[in-house]
């Protein structure tokens, strides 16, 4: 059964260290004020703010760290009678 | 209304984050709704052990200081559809926890998930202080080690004293869980014994979880080890453990004690 076990699994010390290596690179860049994501997160619904009255409930945000990309999803749902009024 | 649990222990590096991610998926994985809350802020990990390091929106403190809500610092678990991860700050000071703060974070998680889990910071300051003042359920987790038990008595003095449930003439449900137990040292005389340690601590036993490689392993890979391989030596243990609280009176294992055949099939009755 354990030697079973030891072949048919891949070491996992390589899957640590590249996910210490992604984590504490984005994790550095946010303690230098540089975290981008974070930036744009709070710039896109400042400026939706402006715009409309946002209610937190129905935004959702996600946020996805990669080593090469990076992903934000912001979904906002904007009641038709505040776009009626901005437009 | 849920359950809130604190996983403690004062002493560091001896298995609370693990546990929490242990259990609260296991608890999940049986059906109920659970969220694991990190209050280690500033030196968040529970996280990286639930594999969600990379998701991280918004944190406890986020919440607390009103900058997002509830429902977007909550982070769904890829695996478990009813297990959610509520982040620790990573860059705030843990002064950012305020008392009232917390009861509403919790009161909010309370009616809505089966269990609310706390992963306790080290220490007796702040972090571990307001973990614990909410809970319903206590899980001390100790390692059969001289300092580890000692801290373990101290923070069992307070979950009696410095607990809503406490301050209000309530008993504070306890439970040990022992973690890193080896088993040939044990028996070579060399490392505390199961039962040297509930007599000392004098709490009843959720749980032994032996020294294992696949604690280490799953880790690494950012999966609790419940959901790593449920049918390693800790998994089966930790899924023990939550159903135990869960109520069911399950026999307890003691890892590589000898036993006859008997033994075997009969197993030990927990403390």
């Amino acid at each position: 059964m354990n030697l079973r076990r030891l072949f048919s699994r891949s070491r996992s010390a390589p899957a640590a260290r590249d996910r210490l290596q992604l984590l504490l690179a984005h994790e550095r860049a946010a303690v230098g004020g540089s975290d981008l994501l974070a930036k744009l997160r709070d710039e896109i619904l400042g400026a939706i703010a402006k715009h409309v009255q946002i209610d937190g409930d129905k935004v959702s945000i996600k946020m996805e760290r990669g080593a090469q990309v990076s992903t934000l999803a912001v979904d906002i749902e904007i009641p038709f009678e505040a776009a009626k009024k901005a437009a | 209304m849920g359950k809130v649990i604190v996983v403690t222990s004062g002493k560091g590096g001896v298995g609370k984050t693990t546990s929490s991610a242990a259990l609260g998926a296991a608890l999940a994985h049986d059906g109920a709704k659970v969220v694991v809350v990190d209050f280690d802020v500033g030196l968040r990990n529970l996280d990286l052990i639930m594999g969600a390091e990379r998701r991280v929106v918004y944190d406890l403190v986020n919440v607390i200081q009103g900058e997002a809500k509830l429902t977007q610092a909550l982070i769904r678990d890829k695996r478990l559809e009813t297990l959610y991860l509520l982040p620790a700050s990573q860059t705030r000071d843990k002064d950012n926890l305020t008392a009232e703060g917390v009861e509403k974070v919790i009161n909010a998680l309370k009616s809505v998930f089966d269990w609310v889990i706390c992963d306790s910071p080290a220490g007796i300051e702040r972090g571990a202080t307001l973990a614990m003042r909410h809970a319903d359920i206590a899980i001390v987790v100790t390692n059969p080690e001289v300092s580890s038990v000692r801290d373990s008595d101290r923070i069992i003095g307070l979950l009696d004293s410095k607990t809503v449930k406490a301050e209000s003439g309530e008993r504070m449900e306890k439970h040990l869980l022992l973690t890193r137990y080896d088993p040939a040292r044990a028996e070579r005389g060399d490392m505390l014994k199961v039962d040297d340690v509930l007599e000392i601590l004098s709490i009843p036993l959720l749980g032994i979880i032996p020294e294992s490689m696949d604690v280490l392993r799953a880790s690494n890979l950012g999966t609790p080890v419940t959901l790593a391989d449920q049918r390693s030596v800790p998994s089966v243990a930790y899924f023990q453990a939550a159903r135990r609280l869960n109520g069911e009176d399950i026999p307890m294992i003691i890892p590589g004690e000898k036993r006859g055949f008997f033994g075997k099939m009969f197993g030990r009755k927990a403390a």
